[in-house]
């Protein structure tokens, strides 16, 4: 690999912009292809598929064999609370590979000494999400204030700019309020049927490191949904349905 | 520290602007039950020290010493392992798995 392929493709990661090494496995012979470029490749039809699907792998054209290393942006976790449960939920995340961040704009909470080595930005969500990188379907959000005021904004970002998992804390019944808000803000049930809420896997958590484990099996869940066992693909996993069910 | 994918190619940019020979090993197959997903890489530096894998713990050795090939010689090159492929390779996978490995120098 060209020394130059290798930092295009560690600078297209942290610009969180999607992009392609095409490997000749024959001969060695390689191209890297971003996300702008994608029309103007030969492979173009099944480049595109593999960026949808996140999954590097061989493809055969040309009576050639071509491997697709195919990168696309960190999973990313915002979470919006700078609360107790985030205090357990941030180095779990972390453990995790998720790019972390907490937002909240009540200083009190949003401090470097309750959250050491984690990106912090005391400030309302949408203020913050105008100075991070833009939410896109690589990004979970959790909302997890119990305050209408910061969570409903960022959940509504956060639908509308398709994030894999958005999470929100709080009971079936201000759950239920929280619905009827959103509606009223002028999203469709459709859209806000998308929100897990009461967040995270019914896994009976009591504690906010055992509610931090339950958000985080969520996402992974919901990120890895194709690979749950007995269930077709494009399906909703289990995860999705249980507190509907009970 | 632990590798994960998202500093093992930033550590091989690094380690190579350092001007040390180093090598990048990919998961490209896997056929049956493997450790490890296509996609998945191993970075190789001259003197043998690497972060991330290719498998659990049962190929490295090989792949390590490939790699140090590849980055004295150049060129790239496809390994497979199997289990119980041991006229090949000595090492196999005990899972019964079966995976290729591409290995290139970064120039």
């Amino acid at each position: 690999m060209k020394l130059d392929h290798l930092a295009a493709l560690n600078a297209e990661r942290e610009a969180r912009r999607p992009a392609i090494l095409v490997t000749d496995t024959g001969d060695g012979t390689q191209r890297l292809v971003l996300e702008t470029e994608i029309d103007r490749d030969p492979l173009a039809e099944v480049l595109r598929e593999r960026l949808l699907s996140g999954k590097s792998g061989i493809v055969e054209a040309e009576g050639r064999s071509f491997f697709l290393t195919v990168q696309v942006p960190p999973v990313r976790l915002l979470v919006v609370g700078a609360v107790h449960i985030s205090q357990a939920l941030c180095p779990m995340a972390a453990a995790l590979e998720l790019d972390v961040t907490v937002i909240d704009p009540r200083t009190a909470f949003a401090t470097p000494e309750r959250f050491p080595d984690v990106t912090l930005l005391a400030e309302w969500p949408d203020d913050a999400f105008a100075r991070l990188a833009p939410l896109d379907r690589y990004t979970a959000l959790a909302a997890l204030t119990h305050d209408p005021k910061i969570d409903d904004p960022a959940l509504t970002a956060a639908l509308k700019a398709e994030c894999f998992y958005v999470g929100a804390l709080g009971s079936r019944k201000s759950h239920a309020r929280r619905l009827d808000r959103l509606h009223e803000g002028g999203l469709g049930p459709e859209d806000t049927a998308r929100i897990h809420g009461p967040i995270g896997l019914d896994i009976g958590a009591v504690t906010p490191a055992e509610i931090a484990v339950s958000i985080l099996a969520e996402v992974v869940a919901t990120l890895r949904r194709d690979r749950i066992r007995g269930k077709a693909k494009g399906e909703r996993a289990d995860c999705m349905r249980h507190d509907i069910d009970d | 520290m632990l590798a994960t994918d998202q500093t093992i190619l930033r550590e091989a940019e690094a380690w190579r602007r350092e001007g040390r020979g180093v090598a990048l090993a990919t998961v490209i197959e896997t056929w049956g039950s493997a450790p490890r997903p296509v996609g998945s890489h191993l970075v190789i530096e001259r003197d043998g020290n690497f972060l991330g894998s290719v498998s659990g713990g049962c190929v490295e050795g090989d792949v390590i010493a490939e790699s140090l090939d590849v980055i004295e010689n150049g060129g790239s090159r496809v390994l497979e392992f199997g289990v119980a492929d041991e006229t090949a390779w000595r090492a196999g996978l005990s899972c019964g798995g079966r995976i290729r490995v591409f290995v290139e120098r970064v120039d």
